[in-house]
């Protein structure tokens, strides 16, 4: 009999995703399934979907789940959590999500030092709507509403959520991670693990920034799309542990 | 019967304290009874006045347009209510800041010097206390016994120390008012 | 129980607590603030959760979370707030999740004013957010019928798994009154079988969920709300009614307005004219059948409210052209008197 080495996390239904060839956030599904299957959350777990790509990920994850409007999970996570403290709450959510139309609720739920985990997923563009600039958006980078290049004078730099998030007292882990290697996978999933124990452990809020590629909207083959990451996206947000109570220990 | 009472002032003068008072007792009694306030940034030292209704009967509009009786504690009050007062109104005016009388024919204006008062029996925040002893004196809308008893109701237990302070301050209003509807 | 001297906005906290309101998500403003601030006061006490959050936005989101957790939950504002709470209520009415919200009306549109206003009938009746939705909309006229409104409201919420609105104006929220909390009779609720608690790993799991990405489910998601919309309009309407049955003049009105309109009515009636009142206390559903108990010489309908006169929509399609449908009001926080709305109906009686 052959022994099992590796099989589909029970943190994910079994159902094929909607999402794009080549896009990262399939992995990034995994990491967040199979670490709320290693720690035991599934059945306390309640988890919100954005409004985004993952829109639908409330199909995907196998817990109890909610979808939040345009930007406002992190206030439907403070609701679920203040009437369930016991219960584990996390919110997966996308740039233009959380750092454009809900930047106001992302900011405050870590001002609060609200009990959640957030799994922020960084592609640099809006890829739902079709490609339009996000906050996050490169400079110079190429978008259905930025066609000759975004620049700094009409938009403004890139927002750095990290960065952003790590100046509030209540965001008690902050890392931004990648999955564009094997290695770097093994650390987004490490970090992805010890967010959740931040909430677990009751310290405040936590989140996980993982720089994502969009191959259909950066008009890019996966692998291609895995080297422009590396190339532009890394030296804008370098990757790295912004905030985490090990530390301060 | 139906009480339908202005009283009005400056903030800061007590008005809306004596209006629950009043509106308190009006309950305990067994009245219908409405408490309505103006409210909006005029609250922080502006004209600040309430509607207080007691009534025999259930209480329709909170709103008080024709008075049956005023409460003046400043001379803009005076100009903005006494044109609206029902005929045969009573109004209590606080003459220690009013200089002028009422000057319709047709209601009738007690006035009574609520500062002096109280600063001659030793503080002047009970003013409007003094007001409103001389107000129940005349009107007797409700007694001054029930405003006692119903007084830590609305300020809270840890005011019950003021009571004492607060009947003198009823009792010399009372007495006043008195004294002039005798010389009236 | 004795009766109390509670303010409008107190008394709502109040009756929240006594329906078993744990949990208040909400942002200041003028004039409810007395809510969430008697609620950061008082819910601490039973073990219950205030929160005061960063936006109104974020507060209906809350209740959101909050509701899909399976909690008894509310939110409160004044009209402005209540616009931006618009997105959640949609949410909420499309997810069919129970709540309670308060508007405590002001002066519109825009940041408008502060003083009593009956602006946000539209919104509260039409649905105010985007989608074909309805909100259960009570409008109460003192404080002792906010009280039991909001303490059946929560059971109504429940039972329909919708949101209910309470339509006061700044008058109802700042004004005192006796107030009362008797026992109310408890209702069988159905169980939230829906909630998202966690699996616990003995169910499926939960999705609360207002996306239909497929347009056949999603219209036939609007044909079971419509369907649930018709029930409640079937069982939930509620009306107050006085003199039709001999009445020149009826009046319609609702809230605060209705008790300024029983003061003219009072002097109407020393005068020897004969009016009546059509008083709906559920602005949606709409009490449209009340107008048919109108007798036959009755002509005349005055609305009267504090906006410019939204609810004559409503009255229209309800007198099906049998009355000719008047109206009177004030705005921006004007409060029509008495003595104004009686000489309005004077006019329309051939009087003077």
């Amino acid at each position: 009999m052959a022994a099992v080495i590796y099989k589909r996390t029970e943190g994910l239904v079994d159902v094929p995703t909607h999402y794009c060839p080549g896009c990262t956030h399939g992995i990034i599904h995994k990491l967040v399934g199979q670490v709320l299957e290693e720690m035991d959350l599934l059945g306390k777990a309640i988890g919100i979907a954005p409004v985004g790509c993952s829109v639908l990920a409330y199909n995907y994850f196998n817990c109890d789940m909610h979808e939040a409007a345009h930007g406002r999970a992190p206030a439907v996570a403070t609701g679920i959590k203040r009437v369930l403290p016991e219960n584990f709450v996390f919110t997966y959510q996308g740039d233009g999500d959380l750092a454009s139309i809900g930047a106001a609720e992302i900011v405050h739920a870590a001002h609060r030092g609200e009990k959640i985990s957030t799994v922020f997923v960084n592609n640099a563009i809006y890829g739902m709507t079709g490609g339009q600039m996000a906050p996050t958006t490169l400079i110079g980078q190429k978008t259905s509403t930025s066609p000759l290049g975004r620049t700094v004078e009409h938009s403004g730099r890139p927002l750095h959520v990290c960065e952003l998030l790590s100046t509030i007292d209540g965001a008690k882990f902050v890392e931004r991670v990648s999955v564009d290697t094997p290695a770097n996978i093994r650390k987004a999933k490490k970090a992805i693990r010890d967010c959740f124990e931040v909430q677990e452990k009751g310290l405040g809020f936590g989140i996980v920034e993982v720089l994502s590629t969009c191959p259909t909207n950066w008009g890019l083959a996966p692998n291609d799309a895995l080297q422009w990451l590396r190339d532009n996206m890394m030296p804008v947000y370098p990757l790295g542990s912004f905030r985490n109570p090990k530390e301060a220990e | 019967m139906e009480h339908k009472i202005v009283m009005a002032g400056f903030g800061g003068q007590g008005i809306m304290a004596i209006g629950q008072l009043t509106t308190y007792a009006g309950m305990v009694e067994g009245k219908h009874v409405s408490w309505l306030p103006s409210y909006g940034p005029e609250m922080r030292g502006g004209t600040a006045n309430c509607a207080v209704i007691i009534s025999d009967t259930p209480v329709s509009a909170p709103t008080v347009t024709a008075s049956t009786a005023g409460i003046i504690m400043n001379a803009p009050s005076l100009d903005k209510f006494e044109p609206e007062a029902l005929p045969g109104a009573k109004f209590f005016i606080n003459s220690s800041l009013i200089d002028r009388k009422i000057q319709r024919d047709d209601i009738e204006g007690f006035y009574i010097p609520v500062n002096d008062i109280a600063a001659e029996i030793g503080n002047p925040k009970v003013a409007n206390i003094v007001m409103l002893g001389a107000f129940l004196e005349i009107t007797k809308v409700v007694s001054p016994e029930t405003v006692l008893k119903v007084f830590t109701k609305v300020f809270g237990e840890n005011k019950a120390k003021f009571i004492p302070m607060n009947q003198k301050a009823m009792e010399e209003g009372s007495k006043y008012a008195k004294k002039q509807r005798v010389n009236a | 129980m004795t009766k109390v001297l509670m303010k409008g906005n107190e008394a709502i906290g109040a009756a929240a607590i006594a329906a078993g309101c744990k949990y208040f998500f909400g942002y200041p403003i003028t004039p409810q603030s007395e809510l969430p601030e008697y609620m950061s006061r008082e819910l601490p006490k039973i073990g219950g959760v205030f929160l005061q959050s960063e936006s109104e936005v974020a507060a209906i989101n809350m209740v959101y979370g909050a509701s899909g957790a399976g909690a008894r939950v509310m939110t409160s504002s004044s009209s402005p707030g209540i616009s931006l709470k618009q997105e959640g209520i949609s949410y909420i009415a499309a997810a069919e999740l129970p709540c309670l919200i308060c508007n405590i009306m002001r002066g519109g549109p825009g940041l408008g004013g502060i003083q009593p206003s009956q602006t946000d009938y539209f919104q509260a009746t039409r649905g105010g957010g985007n989608g074909d939705y309805r909100l259960l909309a009570f409008a109460p006229a003192n404080i002792q019928e906010m009280v039991d409104l909001i303490i059946e409201g929560f059971d109504l919420a429940d039972i329909y798994r919708n949101p209910v609105m309470i339509c006061g104006d700044g008058m109802l929220g700042q004004m005192m009154e006796p107030v009362e909390f008797t026992n109310h009779t408890k209702r069988e609720l159905p169980e939230k079988t829906w909630a998202t608690t966690g699996t616990q790993g003995k169910r499926k799991p939960n999705i609360i969920n207002s996306l239909y990405l497929e347009a056949s489910i999603l219209e036939d998601h609007n044909k079971h709300l419509i369907e649930k919309y018709n029930k409640i309009k079937e069982n939930e309407v509620r009306v107050e009614t006085v003199g039709l049955e001999d009445a020149q003049l009826v009046f319609s009105a609702y809230g605060t307005t209705s008790r300024i309109v029983k003061s003219a009515m009072t002097m109407l009636q020393e005068e020897g004219y004969k009016v009546g009142l059509i008083r709906p206390i559920t602005i949606w559903p709409y009490p449209y059948d009340a107008f048919k108990k109108i007798n036959e010489k009755c002509k005349d309908i005055l609305v009267v409210e504090m906006n410019t006169g939204q609810m004559t929509d409503d009255v229209k399609i309800a007198v099906e052209g049998r009355q000719k449908v008047h109206f009177h009001g004030r705005q921006g926080g004007m409060i029509p008197s008495p003595e104004e709305i009686a000489q309005v109906a004077r006019e329309l009686l051939g009087g003077k």
